[in-house]
């Protein structure tokens, strides 16, 4: 009952508020929701008989598609993340005025609701009806509430993904006519055998579609602006979760009904993806603006768990399992300190900003963890993911290990250099009158460090709760 | 038989309650009455519990298929009466003639859904186009709208035309009217068609493209559906259009063997043509109902992947397609009749003036978009399954789904302009009834769309 749970109380609370007319309410009851479903995920995972976190119900008998939901490791850990990172965003964003605000936190809740769902189903239609649930609100949430040249970029956005969601369903249902059993269950999928041949096209109509989400270079040009566009809150959920999306699908829903066709792309993909972190690297270099900046910087992590997926090693699996939760806690907290700073100044520029560390000191510490675990520094939590991910590139070829490599020192690079002109030097007339965060966003952030320190120090409960998946698919090979 | 005679009679009926009454509205009532009755005697019909029985010579018989079809269509036509009823009202003077031709439409369908002979097939598209061609030029004070009626008179008739010459050579290759005719070699058991037989087919699917718009036969269209009342082109769009793809399918399902290969690759031509003209001329419209006249085009060209696959899932597909695109069409256009302006311009700012209109005007776009959780995405599911299953044409869904994305452009457009676009759409003012059916007809399309099995188990039980 936990995964129904999951997804229905963030649905209905999420209709419901629609009708809230009152702004504190309507941020009071999103909170309360978001609340309410990290206690049940928590509780489910931790406390609950494994014999709750599935679900099977009948659905659509004439199709072979039934409600089927059941959590791995892999699910269990993006469900927790999903879970977490809505009443933080709610609390760091508290302050935030928006016009109807019900209908804000309203279409919030809905994406909650279709994030829950993707990464629970274990059905194919399921899957993808769920897969574009969490796109429909976003559409609406980026293009009403975002900034001036939103309605363009979102079309893009959704444009893009539906295209790749449309491709996605051609080979569902390709797929679903080879299953013997004439149903969409993951297990039916698993269990056909394609021939190298087919699998190297209906590969593709799956991956266009993961590719496209993540995004990974060259599908990733829909990405920045539309993570600039967006209201914040927005940006926290499409980067800290929904490009988790993308990966989770490649690991759960590609890899293991194509191992062929994985292995024969792998060198193809994985170069890709690298150029990606490479060319996201450097134009991170050139930003002026706080959140280009971290959307190319998000691009290039990304790149990185991409072409780790295809090295087909275990330890690297490990390593993307544990970054996938930790880059979205640590982008989510990105986020929040450059959402501090718009609200405050109205600015997201370097070249307007300096000297925020004298007037703000308690943003600056915590913002100095979080670019420390942007970098991935030893002792925050996302050192141990990047070191597995590089181990298992390594193992793969140097030589991509190398140039995949530096981008982690332009890493260090841009967003040191961020750190240094927004907080540090002197003060500029418009930061001389900044004052320290306020309470909201401090509790968040401090949530959040303490995150991303206890996982970098202690990562063991992250190796421990993917390691059925980890298993499960290292063994399909 | 009950649904051919029934609503003939209704026809003429509703002709003389118009001498009766004059107060308009009544009308409205009894044609609503009148479909509940004619809905009520098809499934008798269907369930053989209470039928009329004459005996047609094999010129038509009647399935669970086809008289479940117009079930559905009956029911579609209920729907539209009662949203768009009082907008029929004021389309022109002479409103009862205006319900008793619905009717005589209706009766051209039935025979479509169940002809077995091609003269019925004849009867059955001229019953039904000739009410259409008065219907489109009802506005008689309106150029446009007498244009339309002209224009769509004079290709009507030139297409009968053609079609009466299919059906000649039809006759004088095979010797008869009959469905399955086929020139069949008695030893072999293979199928030698003449060359006046693939003529004769080639002439008929011709015919029948025209009568679906299906491109490049299509030129009618946007013209028609643009000039025609509103409230009537919304009629046009869905329940004839879907009368004509039974047709279609009903027609070919037997008759494609004789052209072999070829036979599919006409098709995969036409169905790319509609669909990329449908979806490429629909993106740089104006007007939102010109829009939806080439969009309707498009989705033409979805339907027509039943007649391309023609096996278990086309049929099933074709039902719930007919239902899904009729009811999201009927929907928005009820909401296009009520905006003062038909343009893009026009629906600026309608989520702020008007949430309730805004709001199922968003569902039945997203439904004709072929978004999940709306009837819309199983409709298109269904039609891309049933050309998946026949295999070896997984290009051709590749193509579709390409053009179902540029869709998305212009229905989003309107959502665009509802929502995120400040202004102030007027309306005509709106009933409280007209916003409940709305938001029944809006519940229905999302219904649909997580349980299609509703359409599909009436086909079968």
């Amino acid at each position: 009952m936990i995964p129904v749970l999951l997804i229905l109380l963030p649905l209905l609370t999420g209709i419901i508020s629609f009708f809230i007319k009152e702004e504190n309410a309507a941020k009071g009851w999103g909170l309360l929701s978001a609340v309410l479903t990290l206690t049940v995920a928590v509780a489910g995972i931790y406390f609950y008989p494994a014999a709750q976190l599935s679900f099977d119900s009948a659905w659509l008998p004439s199709l072979g598609s039934r409600f089927t939901m059941s959590m791995d490791g892999m699910s269990k850990m993006l469900v927790l993340l999903t879970a977490i990172s809505f009443p933080l965003i709610f609390i760091a964003t508290y302050k935030n005025q928006y016009r109807n605000a019900g209908s804000f936190y309203a279409l919030m809740l809905l994406t909650q609701a279709g994030l829950m769902g993707v990464f629970v189903a274990n059905d194919a239609l399921l899957f993808y009806f769920f897969w574009e649930l969490a796109l429909i609100p976003v559409y609406f949430l980026c293009s009403l509430w975002g900034g001036e040249k939103r309605i363009a970029v979102t079309f893009k956005f959704f444009i893009y993904t539906f295209i790749g969601s449309l491709m996605m369903l051609a080979g569902i249902l390709y797929m679903y006519f080879q299953t013997t059993d004439h149903s969409f269950a993951w297990q039916s999928f698993y269990s056909v055998q394609l021939a190298p041949e087919k699998q190297s096209w209906v590969f593709w109509l799956f991956f266009i579609a993961f590719a496209i989400k993540m995004p990974i270079f060259p599908f990733h040009t829909w990405q920045p602006d539309a993570y600039e566009q967006s209201p914040t809150a927005t940006t926290m959920v499409l980067s800290g979760i929904m490009v988790k999306m993308g990966i989770f699908a490649v690991i759960k829903w590609l890899l293991p009904f194509f191992p062929a066709a994985s292995a024969q792309f792998a060198q193809w993909i994985i170069l890709l993806s690298v150029i990606g972190m490479l060319y996201a690297s450097l134009i991170a270099i050139r930003q002026d603006d706080i959140k280009r900046l971290i959307a190319y910087s998000s691009i290039a992590h990304i790149g990185l768990m991409s072409a780790t997926l295809f090295t087909g090693s275990r330890v690297g699996l490990e390593g993307v399992m544990i970054q996938m939760f930790n880059h979205g806690i640590n982008v989510i907290g990105l986020w929040i300190v450059a959402d501090a700073i718009e609200q405050q100044l109205g600015t997201r520029k370097f070249s307007e900003l300096g000297g925020l560390a004298q007037k703000a000191p308690s943003l600056a510490i915590l913002l100095l963890v979080m670019a420390f675990a942007n970098i991935a520094l030893p002792l925050t939590n996302a050192f141990i993911g990047e070191f597995l991910m590089f181990n298992g590139l390594f193992h793969y070829n140097i030589w991509i290990t190398a140039v995949a490599g530096i981008s982690i020192i332009l890493a260090a690079v841009y967003t040191l250099n961020m750190v240094q002109k927004v907080f540090y030097g002197n003060t500029t007339t418009l930061t001389s009158n900044a004052t320290d965060i306020s309470g909201n966003i401090r509790i968040a952030l401090v949530i959040l460090v303490v995150l991303v320190i206890a996982l970098g120090v202690y990562p063991q409960p992250m190796i421990d709760l993917t390691k059925d998946t980890v298993g499960a698919t290292m063994a399909g090979k | 038989m009950n649904a051919i005679i029934l609503s003939a009679l209704l026809g003429v009926v509703m002709m003389f309650s118009g001498i009766l009454t004059k107060n308009k509205s009544v009308l409205k009532y009894i044609a609503a009455g009148g479909l509940l009755l004619l809905i009520a005697f098809n499934v008798m019909d269907t369930y053989a519990i209470f039928k009329f029985d004459i005996n047609s010579r094999g010129l038509l018989s009647f399935e669970k298929f086809g008289l479940y079809f117009n079930t559905l269509a009956f029911a579609a036509t209920f729907i539209y009466v009662l949203l768009s009823g009082s907008d029929i009202e004021k389309a022109g003077i002479n409103v009862a003639e205006y319900f008793a031709l619905i009717f005589f439409v209706l009766c051209g369908l039935s025979i479509l859904s169940g002809f077995n002979g091609m003269l019925m097939l004849f009867l059955g598209i001229e019953i039904l186009s000739i009410p259409l061609y008065i219907l489109t030029g009802s506005d008689k004070r309106n150029l446009k709208s007498n244009e339309a009626a002209l224009k769509y008179f004079l290709m009507g008739s030139f297409t009968t035309g053609i079609m009466l010459m299919g059906i000649a050579f039809f006759y004088g290759a095979t010797g008869s009217f009959t469905l399955n005719a086929l020139p069949v070699i008695p030893t072999t058991g293979m199928i030698n068609p003449s060359f006046l037989h693939v003529g004769g087919l080639l002439l008929l699917f011709v015919a029948m493209s025209f009568k679906v718009s299906a491109a490049p036969f299509h030129f009618w269209t946007p013209d028609v559906y643009d000039g025609a009342p509103s409230v009537f082109t919304s009629f046009m769009a869905t329940i004839v259009k879907a009368a004509g793809f039974i047709a279609f399918i009903r027609l070919f399902q037997t008759q494609a063997v004789a052209l072999g290969p070829t036979w599919k690759i006409i098709l995969s031509i036409v169905i790319i043509l509609t669909l990329l003209i449908g979806n490429i001329t629909a993106v740089f419209q104006q007007s939102v109902k010109r829009m939806l006249a080439y969009s309707s085009i498009a989705q033409a060209g979805f339907m027509l992947f039943a007649l391309f696959s023609s096996n278990d899932l086309a049929k099933e597909g074709i039902l719930l397609y007919s239902v899904a695109y009729s009811l999201a069409t009927i929907g928005i256009f009820a909401v296009l009749i009520k905006m003062n302006d038909y343009t893009f311009d026009g629906f600026n700012g309608l989520a702020k003036s008007n949430p309730v209109l805004a709001f199922t005007a968003t569902i039945f776009l997203l439904s004709l978009a072929g978004i999940p959780l709306t009837a819309g995405f199983f409709a298109k599911y269904y039609m891309l399954a049933s050309v998946i299953k026949q295999g070896g044409s997984l290009w051709l869904v590749i193509v579709a789904l390409f053009f179902a994305a540029v869709s998305v452009y212009y229905y989003f457009r309107v959502i665009q302009a509802m929502y995120f676009k400040d202004g102030d759409a007027g309306t005509a003012p709106i009933s409280g009834a007209f916003k409940l059916t709305l938001v029944l007809l809006t519940a229905l399309v999302i219904v649909l769309g997580i349980f299609p099995s509703i359409i599909l188990n009436g086909f079968y039980f």
